[in-house]
């Protein structure tokens, strides 16, 4: 069988762009980083992968809001081959910043709610509770069983690195419709599953919302970064405890299984 | 026309921006604000019509959940109290990323606008006096060296226009100028040369028989500053060593301190490891058979005094654009930051004019740190916080980068033909003097005067820079790079073609803004710029790799073969220089250098039956404190490579020694960073400083599970007047110092840099100088990082061995400093000892012996072991009868809190003991207690009566305390 294609985006700012297509490639993809230029002049050359990632960073510096810019770019220049694109099956991972950019853009929680595609923000990620960036680990509790990412059987430990990661709705209703269609992707928990304040939810997320998922379940939007957690040594206390089986991975391997 | 949009929270959600502030202004001792608003302003010149203005508010600028929008100039918002309204704005030609990325998105909704700027606006509630709004003002929303403030909008923001330049080629009269008025021209032109130099430079100019244009005496003064030539290192010395009471000891002459002493260990070391020191922007060591990685340490003082912010943050910038300078560019993998500080609770009042409390200085360099490398994408995992009330004026930021280079990249060299292409951030009016600047003392004038030396970064355009270079890099269409740091443009063309010759054409220089003349466009120090040597083959496929992700790069010029510098604006020349006079005829020095043994007694504290109060100070001290508030915004796992955070142990807080990371993300080969700094060891003796230094950088990374054998150091010299003979005495001392720990630990210097004049002037002409402060940052290998071991306690019933002997060693320590004493016995580093238990303890821990280890620093055995302790939330029970010493120890709070160097904790399992002890057989050790699952730190003293008994989680609370902000 061919090797699953990932095609990581990357444009002024990304930042986890390396350790993203390390993690698809260990899961067993083949993967390719292009710069949003490359897109924007060839939204076809999109149809060559199987799955988007948009990596985290600081696309554009966080000008003007986190993941804006891209998410402009996006919509203005090829936001109709990313619906189709999945709409043909196929998946979208945004993590930290990518997942930034998939709420500006709409596409999350996307046709879920009342405007049928994307270019109609719902939902924003804004400003950590805590007023800062903050680098911590913090324990997620899957919310769907609907996500191809997601294995809703697994608690996962990962760590988050941002200043703006705080889910917030544009109204009730948008929030009811997305819990009850059951997109929310994960909760902060603490180690037993146990919802809490700061730090337990780091930044003060509505309904310690962590990540995102949309009607066909194959959009997967999270601030915590997966990638981060693919080796034993990833974890803060592998120097304490039997570290096997590292919790990013089952968000990648689960991807490239998808096509399997 | 000029629209305004202001773009502020919605009341339902919070205002963080606001609150920040509003916190601020009580911290500064301002009661009377009840409430304050915050706006995002943007000003857009442009044609359009309202609906598309709206547009743009409603669809680009506003978030639609958490704010709102309104065009024009909103109203006070309606409050009981009187309302003041602030705005900020960049001073024109000051960089605005938001407008740019603004403007092209603007673009991307195909729409047109001629220009953007950004501005903040603040409602301030409350009776306020005029001078407490400016305090408000002045002290927390703005900077005045970059920044205009408007009250109640009390006149029009700040115009862009600038009126475009028109050459003038300015010659200075030169030639006929006595000594004295060569003199007062330097100090008129802030060309920081004295006498000696000025008259060299005349007697040159008098040999080619003209006067120099502007631009040739400032590039010479800038080729020639302390900055970037180091005169003092590389000068000859005379030092008179004297003893307490001024008896002349001995006298010598060091010809050149960097040949003497720093580099001279590295050449006597001989490392095949060693592939590139002391030539590059970076030293550069063997990683594996494939790549080399590189580091460097730089400081940024006087700029993040002025503006702690954009100093620092252009004080990494800087740094990181080092290794990518370096060879022919190195990627970057982690930076490291220690900063001195002035202790942050000072009180407003106690404040000496032209200096910024050091709360707002901390919370404005980590700040800038933070933005700059978590925007690079680079991990910050190493580093360290000093705090010493001589720091005040003249707070010092060490920023360092490590970078990862291919063995065939390592080394770069530019050709006669080669076009000089400038790649990057555009040139403006910022950072002009930088070099010079730092040259100086700093006074209460400074941020009067110096506001320009200020520069102002802009990540994102460095990281699109180092994403192009490496794929330029990898198609080999390069020959050479350097970065523009200090000097600008002057000093990065000048020694990329100091063995060609170049010529420049100065009007191709990109620029933000008009109206730059020649000489602020070749000497502005704008950040974000890299020079490349590029073969004219090549120059199409680089320009096409730059354009392609909109990184701006320009030919300005040629490398030739003449040994010339020709410098030209619109054809005309303006400035011609020898290559050879310009980079070696700069005077040699002969300065003088005392040193005095202070006259410093050991103090004579009472003995006490219990010293849990003294233990729990210690953690208290702001030196020991807990700095995760800091740590914690640094991403410090970007890049996946992370193996050994900074923080460690069983709740994810407690203080590591050194961090890991692998740079290869399919390999377990790691680098392990760690430092040393200890200033405070200075006040005795700078010698013994800069052993404790090294030693305890070295402690640091073979804690973790370093190589002994492939420890790297770089020097950071922080030190006040060389001119003066007393700060010259101490300066050669420390740097004796680091000849002798480089080769007693075999462990090369591959880098440094000084920085002098760290002293200020306060208007009542007070001199406050700093303690001599050497930064020791150290580099080795890990050839597994799945053997890394870490400092929390892993659990009950294992045995504790200390590694290393404990001597009457308080001197300048901690215990000394809480009793306001310094004491005269500083820690001395024993140089058979010191690398012999490095040794011993690196291969326990690569056997893997050992389950946890850390090593014993400030407030000594006590200290450390009590961090294991809350680390691994486990308890300790030890004896101090058992601990290894020296004879001289025979009070319990020389065995608690002694300093001796050298020393390690090691946890081991009952079951491996024996072999532990068998791999330790050569090193003085003992086994001093056992790990309890009390979680209480338990001590008995020399006669076996307990002296210390608290519980670890409180003096956990004490540690997280101080810098819990």
């Amino acid at each position: 069988m061919a090797k699953i294609k990932v095609l990581v985006l990357r444009t002024a700012g990304t930042n986890c762009d390396q350790e993203t297509c390390h993690a698809f490639e260990l899961a067993g993809a083949v993967t390719e980083k292009l710069h949003v230029n490359r897109l924007i002049e060839n939204p076809a050359l999109l149809e060559d992968y199987q799955v988007l990632a948009l990596p985290g960073g600081f696309s554009y510096g966080d000008d003007i809001a986190a993941g804006k810019i891209l998410a402009n770019q996006l919509l203005h220049h090829f936001s109709d081959n990313v619906r189709k694109f999945i709409d043909s099956d196929k998946l979208v991972i945004g993590i930290c910043n990518g997942f930034q950019v998939l709420v500006k853009t709409g596409l999350l929680p996307g046709k879920s709610v009342e405007t049928p595609n994307c270019g109609v923000q719902q939902v924003t990620i804004t400003h950590n509770d805590c007023g800062k960036f903050e680098d911590r680990w913090i324990y997620l509790e899957p919310g769907t069983s609907k996500c191809v990412f997601v294995d809703p059987e697994r608690r996962l430990y990962l760590p988050i690195a941002h200043g703006e990661g705080k889910v917030c709705f544009m109204d009730d209703q948008v929030q009811k419709s997305v819990l009850d269609n059951g997109y929310v992707a994960f909760r902060y928990v603490d180690a037993d599953g146990n919802f809490g304040g700061f730090p337990v939810n780091p930044n003060g997320s509505t309904d310690h919302i962590a990540g995102l998922t949309d009607d066909t379940g194959r959009v997967l939007g999270l601030m915590p970064h997966p990638e981060r957690f693919v080796h034993k040594t990833h974890h803060p206390r592998w120097t304490r405890d039997n570290i096997t089986d590292p919790d990013g991975m089952t968000i990648f391997d689960n991807a490239v299984r998808y096509f399997g | 026309m000029i629209n305004r949009i202001e773009v502020f929270s919605k009341p339902e959600f919070p205002d963080v921006n606001a609150g920040e502030v509003l916190a601020d202004i009580k911290q500064l001792g301002i009661d009377s604000a009840a409430s304050v608003k915050s706006m995002r302003v943007f000003l857009i010149e442009s044609e359009l019509e309202n609906a598309d203005l709206d547009r743009i508010a409603k669809e680009l600028l506003t978030d639609p959940v958490t704010e709102q929008y309104y065009i024009g100039n909103s109203d006070k918002p309606s409050s009981d109290q009187p309302v003041k309204i602030i705005e900020v704005h960049l001073q024109p030609g000051v960089t605005d990323p938001v407008a740019s990325s603004a403007m092209m998105a603007i673009r991307d909704m195909n729409l047109d606008v001629s220009s953007v700027r950004t501005g903040r606006k603040y409602f301030i509630c409350g009776s306020l006096s005029c001078t407490e709004v400016q305090t408000i003002a002045q002290r927390i929303l703005a900077n005045d060296c970059i920044e205009k403030v408007i009250y109640d909008n009390s006149e029009e923001p700040p115009c862009p226009h600038v009126e475009p330049y028109k050459l003038e080629k300015i010659t200075v009269p030169l030639c006929n100028l006595s000594p004295d008025e060569l003199v007062e021209l330097s100090k008129s032109s802030d060309l920081f040369l004295d006498e000696r130099e000025m008259l060299t430079i005349q007697d040159y100019y008098k040999a080619i028989d003209r006067d120099p244009t502007d631009i040739e005496l400032e590039m010479i003064a800038q080729t020639w500053s302390e900055h970037c030539v180091h005169k003092t290192f590389r000068g000859t010395i005379e030092l008179t060593e004297k003893d307490a009471d001024g008896k002349e000891l001995n006298k010598t002459v060091i010809e050149n301190m960097m040949k003497s002493y720093l580099a001279k260990a590295t050449n006597e070391l001989a490392k095949p490891w060693c592939i590139s020191v002391f030539v590059d922007n970076s030293g550069v060591v063997e990683f594996d058979d494939e790549y080399g990685v590189c580091f460097k340490v730089e400081t940024h003082n006087h700029p993040s005094a002025i503006e702690p912010y954009g100093g620092a943050a252009t004080g990494i910038g800087g740094c990181i654009r080092d290794p990518m300078g370096t060879g022919k560019g190195a990627k970057p993998i982690a930076n490291t930051d220690v900063f001195c500080f002035a202790e942050p609770d000072m009180k407003l009042e106690e404040l000496p004019a032209g200096v910024l409390h050091p709360r707002r200085v901390m919370k404005g360099v980590v700040g800038g740190v933070r933005d700059y490398g978590n925007r690079m994408g680079i991990p910050t995992v190493n580093g360290a916080i000093h705090f010493d009330k001589r720091y005040l004026g003249n707070p010092l930021v060490f920023c360092g980068n490590i970078g990862i280079i291919p063995k065939d990249k390592c080394f770069g060299a530019a050709e006669p033909g080669d076009l000089v292409l400038v790649v990057g951030g555009r040139t403006g009016r910022d950072g002009i003097h930088g070099a010079t600047f730092s040259s100086g003392e700093m006074t209460h004038e400074h941020e009067d005067l110096f506001s320009h030396a200020v520069q102002i970064g802009n990540a994102i355009t460095e990281k699109k820079v180092l994403d192009t270079m490496l794929q330029a890099r990898d198609e080999e269409l390069y020959t050479a790079v350097t970065d523009c740091g200090a000097g600008g443009l002057s000093s990065a063309v000048g020694e990329m073609g100091e063995k060609l010759g170049v010529i420049v054409d100065l009007e191709k220089i990109p620029l933000k803004y008009g109206g730059l003349t020649y000489t602020e466009m070749w000497i502005s120090e704008a950040q974000e710029r890299m020079v490349f040597a590029v073969p004219p083959q090549n120059i199409d496929r680089a320009m096409e790799i730059f354009s392609g992700e909109n990184v701006e790069a320009v030919v300005i010029g040629t490398f030739g073969n003449n040994g010339k510098l020709e410098l030209r604006y619109d054809g005309t020349v303006v400035g011609e220089l020898d290559m050879e006079f310009l980079h070696d005829g700069l005077p040699k020095y002969t300065r003088q250098a005392v040193w005095q043994i202070p006259d410093n007694k050991e103090p004579e504290l009472a003995q006490k039956q219990n010293y849990n109060e003294e233990l729990t100070a210690m953690f208290g001290d702001y030196n020991v404190a807990s700095k995760e508030w800091v740590i914690r915004q640094y991403d410090h796992e970007v890049q996946g490579g992370s193996a050994v955070k900074p923080l460690v142990g069983v709740a994810n807080d407690a203080p590591g020694d050194a961090s890991v990371v692998r740079p290869r993300l399919d390999k377990d080969k790691g680098v392990a960073i760690g430092c040393g700094i200890c200033p405070q060891y200075s006040d005795i003796d700078p010698y013994w400083m800069s052993l404790a230094a090294i030693d305890e950088a070295v402690r640091n990374v073979i804690s973790v599970g370093g190589r002994p054998d492939r420890v790297a150091l770089l020097d950071n010299f922080c030190w006040g007047n060389c001119n003066k003979p007393d700060r010259l005495g101490g300066l050669v001392l420390a740097t004796r110092g680091c000849y002798d720990g480089a080769i007693a630990y075999q462990a090369p210097f591959i880098s440094g840099k000084d920085s002098l004049n760290n002293e200020f002037q306060t208007d009542t002409g007070e001199t406050i100088n700093i303690p001599g402060t050497l930064l020791i940052s150290a580099m080795t290998l890990v050839d597994d990082v799945t053997g890394c071991i870490t400092m929390d306690l892993k659990s009950a019933g294992n045995t504790l061995v200390v590694v290393g002997e404990t001597r009457d060693e308080l001197g300048a320590g901690l215990l000394y400093k809480i009793n306001g004493q310094t004491g005269s016995n500083v820690p001395k580093v024993d140089l058979k000892q010191g690398p012999a238990n490095a040794n011993a303890v690196a291969s326990a821990i690569s056997s893997g012996l050992v389950k946890s280890c850390h090593d014993c620093s400030e407030g000594g055995l006590a200290v450390a072991l009590s961090e294991m302790a809350f680390a691994g939330a486990l308890g300790i029970s030890v004896d101090l009868g058992l601990v290894a010493k020296a004879a001289d120890v025979n009070r319990n709070d020389q065995a608690l809190f002694s300093e001796t160097p050298s020393r390690y904790i090691l946890e081991v399992e009952p079951g491996k003991l024996a072999e532990l002890k068998s791999a330790l057989k050569n090193v003085v050790f003992a086994e001093i207690g056992k790990v309890t699952d009390t979680g209480r730190v338990v001590i008995n003293g020399l006669d076996g009566s307990e002296v210390v008994n608290v519980e670890a989680s409180s003096l956990k609370e004490s540690w997280q305390k101080p810098l819990k902000w």
